[in-house]
């Protein structure tokens, strides 16, 4: 028991799981109702339900962008993807189309993009931040020609439930979050597709020496984020009942690849933490409503943010480390 | 046969006459919003109406853009140029650049700060500050002056967020009844204001009466997190916002709204009308300001079918 718990101690994910028990207790200490769960309508209603329900969106978008930043690149265009498969399932249910249609639509989307930006990548040999900075600029002007630039409504029960939904009385957003969490563990962590993905982002000519496919594997993530975007858009048009091409997204990426990197990924490739990113992308969003309990004024409100995240990045930085080590070997115990 | 010369020479100059249209040079911010695109539709409809050749530059959100297209009009010699500009300062060198060619400017939507006020002739769009009063004298009339109010603001910095909050925050003031519990930023966004109002229901429970939404979007939003939390809108709160586009007025119509203040975009129409004037040398009013209304229960429904965005 005692070596285990040193062993997770070890392990990266525990400054960033320290970093989220930590901030909830700070609120639980200012806020006793913190953590108050009722039940309201036959279903689970609280601030932690919230985090779950409004934190699916980022754990999604993390998810996907752990498997490119794996492989030593980036997905810039993950915002602009999620405007465009909201925009295209919207569109299609206007349009009088089944929810099966509009669903397959959005994240034929989001593998459209995922293919491009593979291509540009694996293939043309573009730099990542470049070729998903392509998409991320045009996706937003797709989805407003999609739209005709109008915010278009939905009025589709079945959809709006992927968004706002109960199953069991949590979250059917935050439980389809789980359940690809869970989905991807077992593809990545129990086949050797993982080490793959890790071998291409640590060093891709002798992977390709010792014969793995590196272009087909880049593809793969790539095309896995995409996804991850389209399935992240869908929820976003579910959640509000609408696709708002303009908005929807935006900045999205950047909070992404702030979850994976606090989650204990390196944005060089190489390694990558899938429970690490599903820790970041709820620390962020229990950060967001940390604000909110609070009541810290908005203009302030991102200080406090940066402050954090960059605790957390210095906690992991193995000089740090060493360093806050070696302050407490020579105390005298 | 002279005569035919002349009559040809005569009807060839008439032509050149009727033939030669005002030419407008319209620097847009971008298309960062449905209201911006119900605002540039305005813009090119109106000069298609008119007959006016309208050069239209997309500024993408930024300054650079929109001063590159000035100069670009300034070279192509258009007649006016008609500015929306994205921030408000920056702007001298290239206005003084406009000014020596003699082609007047008109800034539309945002106002913008410069030394010297021969550099533009007019300022035609939405006062935010009346905007936020209209809002906050409306909530004093309906509830005489007491109630717990919930702030939603738009992105901290921007002009009608800063705007809209002042005056209302103003009004407020003076009636010791009403006050502000929290004020939480939704950026304008639907699902911000969803996220926040969310939040805000969590740390106030019920205990508010008013919901102060500084756009539309926000305040629909929130109207989705009221309803989940099992409380009805118009009866247990009232919601009311700025900007009056056609979905949140079929929300006042259907009582979930209180009240909307307009924010028209649709000022095509003035606009050219002040082009006119100023190119013909008369004299215009410097702040031409968008009459902008209100939309309760009284007067939602009547407007509706009417309602272009």
């Amino acid at each position: 028991m005692s070596r285990k718990f040193r062993e997770l101690l070890r392990s990266p994910v525990a400054w960033p799981l320290a970093g989220l028990l930590l901030l909830v207790l700070v609120n639980v200490l200012i806020n006793p109702a913190f953590l108050r769960v009722t039940l309201l309508d036959g279903h689970l209603f609280g601030v932690p339900v919230d985090i779950l329900n409004e934190g699916a969106r980022p754990l999604v978008l993390a998810l996907g962008m752990t498997l490119v930043i794996a492989t030593g690149g980036i997905d810039l265009s993950v915002g602009s993807v999620m405007a465009m498969a909201g925009a295209v399932a919207a569109v299609l249910l206007a349009g009088g189309h089944s929810l099966a249609a509009a669903l397959a639509g959005a994240v034929a989307v989001g593998l459209a993009g995922g293919l491009l930006n593979g291509l540009l990548v694996a293939r043309a040999g573009i730099q990542p931040i470049v070729a998903t900075l392509v998409l991320m600029v045009a996706g937003r002007g797709i989805a407003q020609l999609v739209t005709g630039g109008d915010v278009t409504l939905i009025r589709h029960a079945g959809f709006a439930f992927i968004g706002n939904g109960y199953l069991a009385g949590l979250p059917f957003a935050a439980v389809l979050a789980v359940v690809l969490y869970a989905g991807a563990h077992l593809l990545l962590r129990r086949t050797a597709a993982g080490l793959f993905l890790e071998s291409v982002g640590d060093n891709p000519v002798a992977s390709r020496f010792a014969g793995l496919p590196v272009a087909g594997v880049t593809l793969l993530a790539y095309l896995g984020a995409g996804a991850c975007a389209s399935l992240a858009g869908i929820m976003a048009a579910a959640n509000i009942q609408a696709a708002d091409p303009y908005r929807m997204g935006e900045n999205a990426e950047l909070d992404a690849i702030f979850a994976v990197v606090v989650g204990g990924t390196a944005l060089t490739g190489g390694r990558f933490l899938l429970a690490g990113s599903f820790v970041g992308a709820l620390f962020l969003q229990t950060l967001a409503q940390t604000m909110y309990q609070l009541g810290v004024p908005p203009a302030v409100a991102p200080v406090p943010k940066a402050l954090l995240i960059l605790a957390v990045c210095l906690l992991q930085s193995d000089r740090t480390r060493g360093w806050l080590g070696g302050l407490f070997r020579r105390s005298p115990a | 046969m002279r005569s035919l010369v002349t009559l040809l020479l005569v009807l060839a100059a008439a032509g050149a006459l009727v033939a030669k249209p005002l030419t407008v040079g319209f620097a847009q911010t971008g298309a960062e919003s449905a209201w911006r695109t119900a605002n540039t539709t305005s813009m090119k409809a109106e000069a298609e109406r008119r007959g006016i050749v309208l050069k239209f530059a997309d500024g993408q959100g930024r300054q650079e853009n929109q001063i590159r297209a000035v100069h670009s009009f300034i070279a192509q010699g258009v007649d006016a140029i008609v500015i929306a500009p994205i921030v408000e300062t920056g702007w001298e060198p290239v206005l003084r650049a406009a000014k020596q060619a003699g082609i007047p400017v008109i800034i539309t939507d945002r106002t913008i700060k410069v030394s010297d006020d021969s550099l533009y002739a007019c300022f035609v769009g939405s006062d935010f500050l009346q905007e936020g009063r209209m809002a906050a004298e409306w909530l004093v009339r309906r509830t005489g002056g007491k109630g717990r109010i919930l702030e939603l603001q738009g992105t901290p910095g921007s002009a009608p967020a800063n705007d809209r909050r002042k005056a209302f925050a103003e009004v407020i003031a003076q009636h010791p009844g009403l006050t502000i519990l929290d004020s939480q930023s939704g950026d304008f966004r639907r699902s911000g204001g969803k996220e926040v109002m969310e939040a805000l229901l969590k740390k106030h429970g019920h205990n508010f009466d008013i919901v102060y939404a500084h756009n539309d979007d926000m305040a629909l939003g929130a109207l989705q997190a009221i309803e989940e939390a099992g409380l009805k809108p118009g009866k247990d709160v009232i919601v009311l916002s700025i900007d009056a586009i056609r979905e949140a007025i079929q929300a006042v119509a259907d009582g979930r709204i209180s009240c909307t203040v307009e924010c028209n975009p649709l000022f095509g129409p003035k606009v050219y009308d002040l082009v006119a004037k100023v190119v013909a040398g008369q004299k215009v009013a410097r702040m031409q300001y968008n009459r902008d209304e209100l939309f309760d229960s009284t007067n939602a429904a009547a407007v509706l079918p009417s309602r272009q965005y």
